[in-house]
């Protein structure tokens, strides 16, 4: 039932939306601005919006200096991989403690959630020594395993909590007809876990190509992905906003636009069971 | 039968899931206990496999620990104040009729797809920063003075990175939940003359709830190893220098691992209690 | 099988081996190293290298305190991750000693003329009389000042001046409303920040971080005076965010002539004279660093050196590379591609006896006094049982001075007194080196 509202109040509301909305999006506009300004129109004063010489020159600097295309393909490898695997150890993992919950179910959701509070550092220097043990170290599946270790709980936790919205009796009646677990899974719970699953691999995607710890220290070469390739450009000497911001945008593109047109998607599962 | 059947089948599901966390779990953090009992100082080539508990003793004992466990509550609860607090708002916005929702939508969940590194660079550089920052120019515009932001209110500055991230995160679930509120419920109490105010908190907030449960506990396991925000900004100067950052130094600044796995197995125990804690809560709200 | 089948296959197979023995030939070797400019200089000049050789690099540049990190953990680990490594003075004993680098004693280029490197430099990276690490660039610290503002406040700089003097000077020539400060230093903390600057003006207040017996000294008169002489210095004429300026900050800060004197690094002085970065690039001139009389000045010393660890399958290579990029035939190249200005500096007496470098760099000759002041043997004017200038080279230094250094430039914020910052430094090393065994 759609309340009838005045066009003044409507306009109101846009009004208010958009300007909090722009407030929120700023750091990435400014970013976006600086990345197009010469170093010293960069840090002018005052700030110049719109009207300067719009250069590329700082990404041809930073197209030089390193090596992005390797680095872009290692974060799409390593974020999907990981995910993906992820995926595949948890949906039956969850889908069993929806569905066949047992006595100590809650508990071990409550662990899984738990390792994931473990403070990174604390395991670093065990983890370089198992990686170099299996002369793995700077390779992408080494990353592929740890963040899909890391995110491991989160997923589980999110497809748990989407699967257990899905009504019992379906199942059920799907029981009585004497389809087996199998077929329970492929025709009867995947068609309608299909949001919650997508969006799970949306959130995950995100988690990993944004995570810094691991990322940056068990790589060096082969396997190092763009919050990596970000570090050569903090902080060098001289002038530098024009080229971070430039490296910035080219590390955060990506994802930004994956999530914007995949927003409906994410945000269908994003739900933690937080909606009843 | 049947629910024999598929219990078995559940625990061989269950099974890969658990069975991968527990080495992910077991073998690291057995090392860490396992170094935590030992002296092993690499960079001046020590290595004592037992000394008993002198690592957990000058962990424990020293002054920075108690600071570091101040800060770290410190962080966490204002970034999820400000979050919860401007994702309630910021949901309620949105459920608003007005022209153009998806763009705002857009515009709000950006910085939820910016890496902390990257988030971290561009606000100290580039606002935060007393010469060159956006806010100095607008602290001179308006005739004040330029404020230092990050070692006048550094635990301040960093909270506004993270909150600033997190924010879209909290709106989004928030956003599911507002949506999901009936609108006969909310138009009866309109018509029953009861004020804004209090429909918000008699009618929404409690609706609310679970969402809000949902969401402390999500960030909460992510704000409990902050590391990168305070890495960029201010290297744990300041008193910003919370207990993943004080495990960071003693490992790798001072390359102490002794020291080091003692504290990591010291976060490990502390982050356990707040487990059990949050799950507490969550676990009885989401329970119904 | 026939005998042709037979032949055709061995052929192939000597073609294979062959192809393998060329393919084995041109090897692949990782660098890491920082991102700053004399080094992203290296890297872009480095084709030539590949080209002479048919070796491949694989550069790995990242920020210092990423870099350290990674660093760090790879040699600690014995990782090998890496062929060569961009380390300090700091680290080179440490790793030397520890056998952790290989000895650059032998296996150089032919005319990699180790004789030449400046005598400073080089003993800062000998242990037990093996050289471990090649010196790239090699720095310490003086006064960078603006002459027009200088002149303006009516005060010439001496070429030695006193800490009481630049104090003075930098007093005389803030003006705030036109967002001039008189004195710009590192405030940022960190060992290699603020401690840097702090422990080699320290040194010449006549303070030290340990006695003989290795009992921390920040209790002293001489530490008291350093750090209030800095604090009040840098609240009368420093800039508004000093507390978080590192040398990149304080950098732009002079390039924009928002300083008008700049203690620190002799590198900047290319950074700063160069035009088409810095606003006021005609108007810098040079001193050495201050003293207080005590007979030692406030300058550090400090080389970026390329290093290569024993955990290294391409040692070699590693060699020609090294050799290559810290060698004479490397200055020449900088210098007819970017002009003589831009070479690195610091390492290399016969660098400092070119005229075309001299005539170039009028830093030149203000860089080599700093360099050949400093003594990082003895450097206090109190007896000490450490080593190093600016920071004190035991492992566990870094730790606590990256602590120490949080403490001080807290009190810079003006979030505690120096008293108190000394107080806690006092207690923090002292339980520090207790856990060390000291």
């Amino acid at each position: 039932m759609a309340r009838a509202i005045s066009p003044r109040k409507k306009l109101m509301w846009t009004a208010l939306s958009w300007g909090i909305g722009l407030m929120i999006f700023f750091p990435i506009m400014w970013t976006f601005l600086t990345s197009f300004k010469s170093e010293s129109t960069a840090i002018s004063d005052p700030p110049v919006w719109l009207f300067f010489d719009w250069t590329t020159e700082n990404y041809s600097t930073v197209l030089a200096r390193s090596n992005y295309p390797l680095a872009l393909m290692n974060s799409i490898i390593i974020a999907v991989g990981s995910t993906l695997l992820g995926i595949l150890i948890a949906v039956p993992a969850a889908w069993a403690m929806a569905f066949v919950p047992g006595k100590r179910t809650k508990d071990v959701l409550l662990w899984m959630l738990s390792t994931k509070m473990l403070p990174a550092v604390g395991v670093l220097y065990p983890l370089v020594l198992i990686a170099k043990y299996f002369g793995i170290m700077d390779s992408r599946i080494l990353l592929v395993v740890i963040l899909m270790l890391i995110n491991l709980p989160i997923i589980v936790w999110m497809l748990y909590t989407y699967f257990r919205e899905i009504p019992g009796e379906i199942l059920e009646a799907a029981r009585m007809d004497g389809a087996n677990l199998k077929n329970e899974i492929i025709y009867v719970l995947t068609p309608m876990a299909v949001p919650g699953i997508a969006s799970t691999i949306l959130l995950n995607i995100i988690l990993a190509w944004n995570e810094a710890f691991w990322t940056i220290l068990l790589t060096t070469v082969n396997a190092a992905p763009l919050t990596k390739f970000i570090a050569s450009f903090s902080a060098p000497e001289g002038l530098f906003y024009a080229k971070l911001s430039a490296a910035s945008i080219m590390a955060i593109a990506p994802i930004l636009i994956m999530g914007w047109f995949s927003q409906k998607q994410l945000v269908r599962g994003l739900t933690f069971g937080a909606v009843k | 039968m049947a629910t024999e059947h598929s219990k078995s089948s559940a625990r061989i599901m269950i099974a890969p899931a658990v069975f991968v966390l527990l080495v992910w779990m077991l073998v690291p953090l057995c090392m860490t206990l396992y170094f935590s009992f030992a002296d092993y100082r690499p960079m001046r080539a020590t290595f004592d496999a037992w000394i008993g508990f002198d690592n957990y003793v000058s962990f424990l004992t020293s002054s920075s620990f108690l600071s570091s466990l101040g800060t770290t509550l410190w962080m966490v609860g204002g970034i999820l104040s400000i979050t919860i607090a401007g994702g309630v708002v910021l949901a309620l916005l949105l459920d608003q009729p007005m022209f153009g929702q998806g763009i705002v939508r857009i515009l709000v969940i950006a910085p939820f797809f910016v890496m902390p590194t990257v988030s971290a660079l561009v606000w100290k550089n580039m606002f935060f920063n007393v010469d060159n920052g956006l806010f100095s120019y607008l602290f001179k515009f308006f005739g004040a003075q330029p404020y230092d932001f990050l070692s006048q209110s550094p635990l301040f500055s960093i909270v506004i990175i993270v909150a600033w991230q997190w924010l879209p995160f909290a709106t989004l679930i928030l956003l599911t939940a507002v949506q999901s509120l009936s609108s006969e419920q909310l138009e009866a109490a309109e018509m029953d003359g009861a004020p804004p105010l209090s429909r918000f908190w008699y009618i929404i907030l409690p609706h609310l709830s679970r969402a809000i449960t949902v969401v402390i506990l999500i960030q909460t396991i992510f704000l409990l190893s902050i590391f990168a925000e305070i890495f960029v900004t201010t290297n744990g100067a300041f008193g910003t220098r919370t207990l993943t950052y004080l495990v960071y130094q003693r490992v790798l600044e001072s390359q102490n691992i002794g020291l080091g796995s003692a504290g990591g197995i010291v976060a490990v125990i502390l982050a356990n209690f707040v487990a059990i804690f949050l799950m507490r809560i969550v676990g009885k709200n989401l329970d119904n | 099988m026939n005998t042709k089948q037979r032949m055709l296959g061995t052929t192939v197979g000597l073609g294979l081996m062959a192809g393998l023995a060329s393919v084995a030939l041109a090897e692949e070797i990782t660098i890491a190293t920082v991102n700053n400019g004399d080094m992203v200089r290296m890297q872009s000049l480095s084709p030539q290298w590949e080209k002479d050789t048919g070796n491949t690099i694989n550069w790995v540049v990242l920020e210092e305190n990423v870099l350290r990190q990674n660093v760090t953990t790879d040699i600690s680990t014995g990782g090998g991750q890496y062929d060569v490594m961009t380390i300090g003075t700091y680290e080179a004993p440490i790793w030397g000693n520890n056998g952790w680098l290989v000895s650059l004693n032998e296996g150089m280029a032919d005319d990699w003329n180790a004789d030449d490197l400046l005598p400073a430099i080089r003993g800062g990276l000998t242990v037990d009389g093996e050289l471990v690490a090649a010196p790239f660039y090699g720095e310490s610290s003086m006064v960078m000042y603006r002459k027009d503002l200088m002149e303006k406040a009516g005060l010439e700089m001496p070429e030695a001046p006193t800490w009481d003097f630049i104090r003075e000077a930098a007093a005389a020539m803030t003006d705030r409303d036109n967002e001039i400060n008189g004195i710009c230093a590192r405030g940022k903390a960190g060992w290699g920040e603020n401690m840097a600057f702090l422990t080699a003006m320290s040194n010449s207040f006549g303070a030290r971080w340990f006695d003989m017996d290795w009992a921390p000294q920040f209790e002293s008169e001489a530490w008291s005076n350093t750090l209030n002489f800095y604090l009040d210095m840098m609240k009368e004429s420093g800039p508004a965010g000093a507390a978080n300026n590192g040398f990149n900050e304080n950098l732009t800060l002079f390039q924009q002539g928002k300083c008008g004197m700049w203690i620190d690094a002799t590198v900047a002085a290319s950074f700063v004279t160069n035009p088409k970065d810095s606003t006021v690039a005609d108007q810098v001139g040079f001193a050495l660093a201050p003293d207080t009389g005590l007979g030692k000045r406030g300058n550090w010393l400090w080389a970026w050196s390329l290093a290569i660890p024993t955990s290294s399958e391409k040692q070699d290579v590693a060699k020609d590379f090294v050799s290559w990029a810290t060698g004479q035939g490397y200055t020449a190249l900088v210098a007819e591609n970017e002009g003589w200005a831009n070479v690195p500096p610091g390492t290399r007496t016969s660098l400092y006896e070119n005229q075309d470098y001299l005539d170039a760099a009028p830093f030149a000759q203000m860089t080599l006094n700093s360099i050949n002041s400093a003594d990082p043997q003895k450097p206090t004017v109190e007896e000490v049982p450490y080593t190093g200038v600016q920071f004190v080279a035991i492992p566990e230094f870094a730790g606590i001075a990256n602590q120490v250094g949080q403490q001080f430039s807290n009190a810079l914020a003006g979030n505690q007194t120096a008293e108190e910052a000394l107080e806690n430094a006092q207690a923090l090393t002292l339980e520090e080196m207790e856990a060390a065994g000291y």
